[in-house]
C-alpha cells in the first residue's frame, strides 16, 4: 500500500506517482474513495464515506468501488492480489 | 452547502504519443439532434439500433459533386453506385436529381428498373453478367461495362441471336501512383490487352464501342491519382480515334471519392485528410486536357461515386447496455450495434460521441457489439466520457456501404429511416422480426 500513500494528489484532481513517474486525472468520487484506501477502510467503510459526501441515488457503490480498485491494481498503484476488506 | 452528486468514480492514467486521439477528445460534443430532430424522438418512435439517413445532406454532396464537375467538363453524368446502399428511397433521392444507374447484378438491374430508371441509363458493370441477364437487360438498352474476353465473345454471339448492337465501353484497370491496382476487373491497360480488347469489339462490329471506364479503388485520398488515371483514359482514347477514327460518347472514372470517415491507418481526422469534390474534379480535368478530340465532340464524363455522395448522410444511433472494466484496464462499453450491423468498423475508425450531454473524466474506452464473437469490436480505443446504459451514442458518416453489408447474425438488421429536408422523417426499411425470417424458411415434411 506505500505506493498508494506516496500518491501526490492534487485538489484538481491531477495524481502523480513518483514510483513510476505516470500522471493521472481522478473525480471527485475516485479522489474520496482513493483517500478512504489510504486510511485502510473495508467496503462498508467506504460505501459510508460516499454517502457521506455524496449524493446518492440507487448507484451500487460496491461495484463502483471494486471497479476503482481493478483499475488501481491494473496501474500497479496497489498489489495484484490486493482486495477491499468485508 | 449541499453535497455534489454522485459520479462513478475514476482513474485515467495520462497517455503521451496519442496526441490525435487526445485533442479530439477536448473538442468533443455531443450529438443530441440528427437534421433537427432529436435522437431520443428517433429511437422512441422506431427502437435501438437505429440507421438515419439525412436528405438534406444526401442532396448537398450530390450537388456539390455534380457542380465541380460540371465548372470543368460541359458535358457530365453523376450514376448512382447501388451498392453503396440500395434502398429505394436513398436511390430515388439520387435519381430525383438526375443520376443514372451504375450496377453490379441481376438484382441491382432490377431494383433500379423498378426504381423508375430506363434500362438505357444503367451502366451494368461487374464480373457477373450470365447469359440469362445478358439477354434480358439488352433488348433495353443498358449500357455493358465489359469485364473479360469471354464475356466479349458471349456479348457477340448475343448481338448476332437478338440482332441487336449492345453498346459497350471496356473496362480498364491500371497502375496508378502507390495504389494498389483493382487488376481483377477489366482489361489492363499497361500490357496492352485494353487495347486489344477495344480493337476486337471495332473490328468485329457487332458492338458498339461508346466508352472506356476505369475504377480505381475505395476511399482515394489523394486527387493525384485521378489526373494521372484520366490522363491515361485520355491517352488510349487518342490512340483508338488515331487506329480507328473512334469517338467515344464517354469516359467513366468510376467512384472512390473519400467521405469525412476516417481508415483505421489513417493519421488525421476526415475534416483534414478529406480532400473536397473541387479538388478531385481539378486533378481530372488536367489529366483530361490530354484528351484530342475535335471541338463539340467531347465524350461525357460518367462518375460512379457511392460512398462520398452517401457515407456523410448516414448514422448510427446505438444504446448502451452495459460498462465493464478490461483486464489492460480500459473501459469496456456494450451496446447494442455490432460489426453485424456496423460492417463497415472492420476498417474505418467511426467517429462516435454521445447523444446527450455529459461530464466527467473521459478515459480510454473499447466498444463492443452484442454478439458473442471477439471479433465484434464496434470501436478500439478512443477517449470516451462516462456513459450510464441505457444513454445512447451516434456514430457518424456511416451511410456507404452498411445497410448493404451488413448481416443477419444473432440480432434483427435494425430500422432505417429517412429526415426529409423539411424535417420529416419516415421509415425505409423496417426492423426485421422473426416473421421476416421465417418467409423465406421451408421445413421438409419429414422434419
Ligand atoms: C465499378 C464500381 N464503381 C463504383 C463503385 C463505388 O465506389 P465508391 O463507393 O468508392 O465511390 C464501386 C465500388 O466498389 C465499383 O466497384
Amino acid at each position: 500500500m506505500q505506493r498508494l500513500r506516496d500518491l501526490a494528489i492534487s485538489d484538481s484532481g491531477f495524481v502523480f506517482d513518483p514510483f513510476s513517474g505516470a500522471t493521472y486525472t481522478v473525480n471527485g468520487t475516485a479522489q474520496v474513495l482513493l483517500d478512504g484506501l489510504k486510511r485502510g477502510l473495508d467496503r462498508d467503510g467506504l460505501v459510508a464515506l460516499l454517502r457521506e459526501r455524496f449524493e446518492c441515488s440507487t448507484e451500487d457503490l460496491p461495484r463502483d468501488i471494486d471497479d476503482l480498485v481493478q483499475s488501481l491494481r491494473m496501474f500497479g498503484l496497489v498489489p495484484g492480489g490486493f482486495e477491499v476488506r468485508g | 452547502m449541499s453535497r455534489p452528486l454522485y459520479d462513478r468514480p475514476i482513474l485515467a492514467r495520462h497517455q503521451t504519443g496519442l496526441m490525435n486521439k487526445f485533442s479530439r477528445v477536448a473538442s468533443m460534443q455531443p450529438q443530441t439532434h440528427i437534421d433537427g430532430v432529436p435522437v431520443q424522438t428517433l429511437t422512441e418512435a422506431y427502437g435501438s439500433p437505429l440507421f438515419v439517413f439525412s436528405e438534406k445532406t444526401m442532396v448537398a454532396r450530390y450537388r456539390e459533386l455534380r457542380d465541380a464537375f460540371a465548372r470543368r467538363f460541359s458535358k457530365v453524368r453523376v450514376t448512382w453506385s447501388y451498392k453503396t446502399n440500395y434502398l429505394d428511397a436513398i436511390c430515388k433521392v439520387f435519381h430525383r436529381e438526375g443520376a443514372w444507374a451504375e450496377v453490379v447484378s441481376e438484382f441491382e438491374w432490377e431494383k433500379a428498373r423498378h426504381n423508375g430508371v430506363p434500362g438505357e441509363r444503367i451502366h451494368l458493370n461487374g464480373p457477373l453478367k450470365t447469359e440469362a441477364t445478358l439477354r434480358r437487360v439488352l433488348p433495353e438498352g443498358t449500357l455493358i461495362h465489359v469485364d473479360n474476353f469471354d464475356e466479349l465473345a458471349l456479348l457477340e454471339r448475343l448481338a448476332d441471336e437478338l440482332h441487336l448492337t449492345p453498346k459497350v465501353a471496356v473496362r480498364v484497370n491500371m497502375s496508378v501512383g502507390s495504389l494498389t491496382a483493382w487488376s481483377r476487373f477489366g482489361f489492363n491497360l499497361e500490357s496492352g490487352q485494353a487495347m486489344t480488347a477495344a480493337n476486337r469489339i471495332l473490328a468485329g462490329k457487332r458492338l458498339e464501342l461508346v466508352g472506356l471506364h476505369c475504377h480505381l479503388g475505395t476511399f482515394i485520398l489523394d486527387p493525384d491519382s485521378y489526373r494521372e488515371q484520366a490522363a491515361k483514359l485520355a491517352g488510349l482514347a487518342n490512340e483508338l480515334r488515331r487506329a480507328h477514327g473512334a469517338i467515344l460518347s464517354f469516359i467513366d472514372i468510376g467512384g472512390g471519392f473519400a467521405s469525412h470517415s476516417k481508415l483505421k491507418a489513417q493519421y488525421l481526422p476526415g475534416e483534414q485528410a478529406t480532400p473536397g469534390f473541387d479538388r478531385y474534379a481539378a486533378a481530372c480535368a488536367e489529366g483530361m486536357a490530354a484528351l484530342d478530340y475535335p471541338a463539340g465532340q467531347e465524350p461525357t464524363i460518367v462518375l460512379e461515386s457511392g460512398r462520398a455522395l452517401v457515407d456523410d448522410a448516414g448514422t448510427l444511433i446505438s444504446t448502451v447496455i452495459a460498462n465493464k472494466r478490461m483486464p489492460d484496464g480500459q473501459r469496456g462499453l456494450v451496446i447494442d450495434a455490432g460489426v453485424n450491423v456496423l460492417f463497415t468498423s472492420f476498417w474505418y475508425d467511426h467517429d462516435v460521441v454521445p447523444a446527450q450531454p455529459f461530464g466527467g473524466i473521459s478515459e480510454p474506452t473499447v466498444m463492443y457489439g452484442p454478439l458473442c464473437m471477439n471479433i465484434d469490436v464496434v470501436r478500439d480505443t478512443i477517449q470516451f466520457p462516462p456513459m450510464r446504459t441505457g444513454e445512447q451514442v451516434v456514430f457518424r458518416n456511416v451511410g456507404a456501404y452498411n445497410v448493404t453489408q451488413w448481416m443477419q447474425f444473432i440480432t434483427y438488421r435494425p430500422a432505417v429511416v429517412i429526415i426529409g429536408a423539411d424535417g420529416r422523417h419516415g421509415i425505409i426499411r423496417k426492423r426485421e422480426q422473426l416473421e421476416t425470417l421465417l418467409a423465406s424458411e421451408e421445413v421438409p415434411s419429414w422434419l
